[in-house]
């Protein structure tokens, strides 16, 4: 297909630009396949606006005389308006973004014809294997094996082709538990936790069905995480009622009787339409002009949004408490352990782990238990808060965990190596992107896809040092402590940071953290001299002494 | 002493709020001035202080089968629960701290007993920090058209109001005295800021007496006498902060609002700011949210709209912004009121001064904007506070919605303040404290008539001796964003008002944040300094060197040189809280790059709760939560919706599935 089909006015002149907290910009607009550009040419004022059609949500169009105007709302939640004289024109140029922006092909996207303007040091693709985080792994323990059992993704498809399990179990036995398990998902090894050879594993729902079928391999699997005589405690993301509903669908729970030696703990996640309706509400809140205290309170309150932030955190203070506080392994799952189960056990690491607290460890956390693990990306990342597509597979999963991440890092601030920004920037990226990072919705998609061969990775990117210095916390100081984060609601804000992004005059909490950079940027640099002039002045001495004798 | 019918009991426990499993048992002491409280246990002896002054309620709950519970609430929002075994001494207690919590003459109050072992001339010096004439003729009156009026000489004509009062050069005495007739408690209009710039100035006085007819020529001319004062502008607002239903019933009253048919160029303007009962239930209400045992989110934040307190912060906030709009952008002067004025009407000067004029939002000029708005215009601190045993429905927190105030405009304007958050809470407390004498009583006359500056020492003194405490690391005095005046935004969704968990959940540091970028960052200005003092002495060494080495006094070079490293290191050595103490190697300073962090040692905690030495009071309640491992335990928001250790082995599923 042609995009140049697609696109009946390519060029309109005399455009204005309107945006909160900007005066408005005359201007040329232009349409190209992949973006909508904007440009004045102002002398005192020249400026150029760049938005992939992908990253358009929604846009509406009204008229008044000739003069038509598109307000066009982006999946960053922000929102801006072109006024288009003549009507001819508008509307061609509306319908225009609303084709190229609903593509309905991966393989149109913008990742596929994108061709990078810098010098790829590193590529991303091959940046976070499993084998390199097997090796580590082996470093400190041996009860663990890397398994290719699902090298053609046949066994569950939505895994990709090696997983970390227990060295005990047999490839075999994996194919029978697979069948065990919802969508094929067998428990595989999340994250090990060397202070004290403790395990978090993942997986789908078991299929006991009505009539409690079990699966011997299943118990075998799971208990070879268990030191003897010690418990172990299963983490089902959904209540108690939901797990014994599932089971005349054929899905269900690890039974007391089969597994004796788990204790089962039901701490509720929302997930689906409910969290995407959720997120609709909060971003038509953080969009109300109004100036009245309680009806903010009220539509912030009414969204329900913190309360998902507060008991998604609760749920993975819980995984690792269970794991760091009472020395037990973990299991975690829900229906398809493609959603909340991947938030808990990477907020768990998060909390865990001080490696899941640098750029490259949250980096290799992402493509580990989001990209790997089969996280749906393009299925819940199709479209945002202004979208009326409403399909049931959309939601703002991803950004509930970045959200929550951001929730511990503001009240750790100095435990973190990347800054508010890395978060948001992997949030506009999950949901529109040059690179091909986030396509498909599982490893056997991108494999099919050629996404490596094809397309750029975010990580080839993001860690250039050119790059990666805009996403450097300033403050961080590396803690290899577990981190405890309070999930109480006083403890708990709005992430302004993404929702009041474009509705907040940002100058001044830029300022604020300029300030930041350059008050400790003075004070390494300072440090450098005292070090220099320190050795310079010691040689001399010795030479002086030398001289002496 | 006659009131302490019981000096000690032992064996008592202090609970925790958050954690049932964190009780500790100690022994509770009651002394003339203070409530402590000494756990036991040999390493620690953890003590907790509460100064008497400081209880807002005892609260004497039922027995049970480990003792009887008494709840104490305080002003600062510190809640402390104890159970002491024997009902006969919960009594006693209970009795002791009801009447030593409510003195009954000014004397009693800590501030006559506080003794900071300054001598006499520290004291005068300490009182002479702020000085009002140095305001006031910072703002640059007296002048043309403002002077000092002495109609208030003998406090003849209003009692609440200082004997130093700036008025505009064409009142006259006859005008003043007429305008204070007609004028609420005779509080007549005056000067509160002066605008150098535009000559737009801010008055305050009460409300008129106009009842549903009544005029009085005088009152009239004084309005026009403040306009003319401004040559750049024909009329002048008259901004009434309430509501315009409580303004219309005062009327009936015989008191009410101006009529703008009889005041010449006068735009009439209510801002609806709610009375101060109103104001009492809603901090009420926040404060029974912020004790809820583990709320929800919704629980939380349906109660935090149910007390309506961010509303009121937030009405304050734009009638302040409304009057700094009037002053800088259109240079048109204001005069505000409410009934007495000088509750709401302090609020709001204050809050407007200090959008206006950046010297409000340094150290310094924050102390004068407080004397200036509050102190001397008669905020009545005595009985808005209860430092004296009196109606309980005169207090309210109207300075601390002032001070909620400032700090929502610190998250907004975060290098606009010299001053970080600890220092509004440190004033907090103070106001309660009773510890200095600055907001005894209830006006300039009675602080004068007690001889409070000879016998009571100056809370400004002692914050500004302690200043390095307090300073906002952000804060540059050259910035672009500490100059002018601010200007925030109204919509709740530009200005997020927040829930200020660092003020009304103060105590439970479970719930902040572990980390204070403000304290990480002071320790590393600290530290750059120490090196720009090292970068020096070793210029001058390696200069010093290099002469030697062309010459032959090197010796005595040396000699010095080492003297003076020797005085560095001590101080280094000295320094607390700054990250020099997480390495034992003197010789060098850790650098602070990431790669040096090894396990334990390098984690830098740095909690907000660093309650600075400088703070006899503050430091004493050492509930300082110190390594990570121990904070954990207050993290869960409710103690039953994590496993304890105990829990985990053998209760069943209920305990993790509570909340």
């Amino acid at each position: 297909m042609e995009f140049a089909e697609l696109i009946k006015t390519p060029r309109a002149d005399n455009v204005v630009l309107h945006r909160p907290f900007h005066p408005a910009v005359e201007g040329t607009l232009c349409l190209t396949g992949h973006h909508l550009i904007f440009s004045s040419r102002r002398q005192d004022n020249a400026e150029e606006l760049w938005l992939l059609h992908s990253d358009i949500d929604s846009i509406e169009k009204r008229f008044v005389g000739s003069l038509g105007t598109i307000v066009i709302k982006c999946k960053d939640l922000r929102i801006i308006q072109l006024d288009i004289p003549g009507m001819e024109e508008c509307l061609n140029i509306a319908s225009s973004i609303e084709a190229l922006s609903t593509l309905d092909s991966v393989t149109l996207m913008y990742p596929f014809f994108y061709r990078p303007m810098f010098e790829v040091l590193e590529d991303g693709w091959s940046s976070f294997l499993l084998e390199q985080e097997f090796e580590l792994l082996s470093s400190v323990t041996n009860e663990w094996r890397l398994s290719c059992v699902n090298k053609e993704f046949s066994v569950c498809p939505s895994y990709p082709s090696v997983v970390i399990v227990p060295k005990c179990i047999d490839d075999e036995a994996l194919r029978k538990v697979a069948l065990f398990r919802h969508g094929g998902r067998f428990p595989v090894l999340s994250y090990y936790h060397k202070k004290n050879g403790m395990a978090m594993m993942r997986s789908s729902q078991p299929l006991t069905g009505t009539n409690g079928r079990r699966c011997k391999e299943d118990e075998k699997l799971i208990n070879a995480t268990l030191r003897s005589g010690r418990r172990g405690f299963v983490i089902d993301t959904r209540p108690l009622n939901v797990a014994q509903q599932a089971r005349a669908k054929g899905g269900g729970f690890e039974q007391e009787v089969h597994y004796p030696q788990w204790r089962r703990i039901h701490k509720y996640i929302e997930r689906f339409n409910i969290l995407q309706e959720s997120f609709i509400k909060l971003v038509e809140a953080c969009n109300d002009q109004s100036h009245n205290m309680d009806r903010w309170l009220s539509k912030l309150e009414a969204s329900n949004w913190l309360t998902h932030i507060k008991e998604l955190l609760t749920a993975a203070c819980l995984a690792a408490q269970c794991i760091d506080r009472e020395g037990a392994s973990v299991l975690v799952h829900g229906s398809e352990g493609t959603d909340s189960t991947l938030q808990v056990t990477s907020l768990a690491q998060i909390i865990l782990d001080p490696r899941c607290r640098t750029i490259r460890g949250f980096e290799a956390l992402i493509v580990r238990e989001w990209l790997q693990a089969g996280h749906p990306f393009q299925q819940r990342c199709a479209q945002s808060a202004y979208s009326n597509s409403k399909q049931k597979w959309e939601a703002p999963v991803f950004l509930l965990f970045l959200e929550c991440v951001w929730q511990i890092h503001r009240q750790f601030p100095c435990s973190f190596e990347f800054n508010e920004q890395f978060l948001i920037m992997l949030f506009e990226h999950a949901y529109a992107s040059q690179f091909g990072t986030f396509l498909g919705n599982n490893e056997n998609e991108r494999a099919k896809l050629k996404l490596p061969q094809k397309t750029m990775s975010l990580w080839s990117w993001v860690n250039r040092p050119e790059e990666l210095i805009r996403f450097q916390n300033p403050l961080y100081e590396a803690n290899s402590l577990v981190i405890w984060p309070s999930v109480a609601p006083q403890s708990l804000q709005l992430w302004e940071g993404v929702f009041l992004r474009w509705n907040r005059p940002s100058r001044f909490l830029e300022e604020a953290e300029e300030e930041r950079m350059n008050i400790i940027k003075y004070n390494k640099e300072l440090q450098a001299k005292v070090n220099a002039l320190r050795r310079q002045l010691a040689e001399m001495e010795t030479d002086e002494e030398a001289q002496e004798e | 002493m006659e009131h302490i019918r019981m000096p000690k009991v032992e064996n008592v426990k202090l609970l925790d709020r958050l954690s049932s499993r964190r009780a500790v048992v100690g022994t509770l002491y009651l002394t003339a001035t203070h409530v402590i409280f000494v756990e036991n246990g040999s390493e620690t002896r953890k003590e907790t202080w509460v100064l008497h002054s400081q209880i807002s309620s005892i609260e004497k709950q039922a027995i049970t089968a480990t003792g009887c519970p008494l709840l104490i609430r305080c002003k600062n929002f510190q809640v402390i629960q104890l159970v002491i075994p024997q009902e006969r001494d919960c009594h006693d207690v209970y009795i002791s701290l009801i009447r030593l919590a409510r003195p009954v003459k000014y004397e009693e109050l800590y501030c006559f007993s506080f003794n900071p072992k300054l001598d006499k001339e520290e004291r005068e010096q300490g009182w002479k920090l702020v000085d009002l004439n140095e305001e006031y003729s910072r703002m640059g009156v007296p002048n043309n058209y403002w002077q000092i009026s002495d109609v208030n000489r003998d406090y003849g004509v209003c009692d609440s109001y200082p004997t130093e009062v700036y008025v505009p050069k064409s009142a006259t005495a006859h005008i003043i005295v007429g305008s204070s007739k007609f004028r609420s408690r005779r509080r007549f209009p005056a000067l509160s800021y002066y605008c150098k710039g535009n000559n737009a100035s801010i008055c305050r006085s009460s409300q008129p007496l106009s009842g549903f007819s009544a005029r009085c020529l005088e009152d009239e001319q004084m309005l026009q006498a403040i306009r003319k004062a401004n040559p750049g502008s024909d009329f002048i607002y008259v901004v009434d902060t309430r509501p315009k239903l409580n303004a219309m019933a005062n009327r009936a009253a015989g008191k009410g609002y101006e009529n703008e048919d009889n005041y010449s160029n006068i735009k009439f303007q209510f801002i609806g700011i709610e009375n101060i009962h109103v104001m009492r239930n809603s901090l009420q209400k926040m404060l029974e949210v912020c004790e809820l045992k583990s709320p929800s989110m919704s629980d939380f934040l349906w109660g935090l709209e149910n007390s309506g307190w961010l509303k009121h912060i937030k009405a304050i906030m734009d009638a302040g912004i409304f009057i700094a709009k009037a002053v800088a952008e259109e240079g048109v002067s204001v005069l505000v009121h409410c009934s007495d004025g000088w509750d709401r009407t302090a609020q709001v000067c204050s809050v407007a001064s200090l959008l206006l004029d950046p010297y409000y939002r340094t150290m310094k000029g924050f102390m004068v904007l407080i004397e200036k708005d509050w102190v001397s215009f008669g905020h009545k601190f005595n009985h808005r506070y209860g430092n004296l045993d009196g109606d309980p429905k005169e207090i309210s927190p109207v300075i601390d919605q002032f001070i909620e105030c400032v700090w929502q405009l610190m998250e907004q304007f975060p290098c606009a303040f010299e001053f970080n958050e600890r220092f509004l809470i440190h004033i907090q407390h103070h106001i309660y404290s009773c510890q200095f004498g600055n907001f005894l009583c209830n006006s300039q006359k009675e602080r004068r008539e007690l001889k409070i500056k000879e016998r009571t020492y100056s809370l400004w003194d002692h914050l500004w001796k302690n200043r390095a405490d307090y300073l906002n690391p952000l804060y540059r005095s050259d910035h672009s964003q500490t100059q002018g005046t601010l200007h925030p935004q109204i919509a709740p969704c530009n200005f997020l008002y927040k829930f200020w968990s660092g003020m009304y959940n103060r105590f439970e540091k479970g719930l902040h944040p572990r980390q204070s970028v403000t304290d990480y960052l002071m320790a590393v200005k600290e530290e750059t300094q120490q090196l720009e003092e090292e970068l020096e002495v070793l210029q001058e060494r390696l200069a010093n060197l290099q002469k030697s080495q062309s010459g032959d006094n090197k010796v005595k070079s040396k000699q010095q040189d080492r003297s003076k490293q020797i005085g560095l290191y001590t101080s280094n050595n000295s320094l607390a809280n700054t990250p020099q103490e997480y390495s034992n190697d003197l010789k060098s300073f850790p650098s602070r790059s990431p790669s040096q962090g090894d396990e334990e040692d390098s984690a830098l905690i740095l909690t907000q709760d660093n309650l600075k030495s400088s703070d006899p009071d503050l430091s004493a309640n050492s509930d300082q939560e110190s390594g990570v491992e121990d904070l954990s335990c207050r993290s869960p928001s409710g103690g039953g919706c994590l496993p304890s250790e105990d829990s985990g082995k053998d209760s069943d599923e209920a305990v993790f599935l509570a909340g």
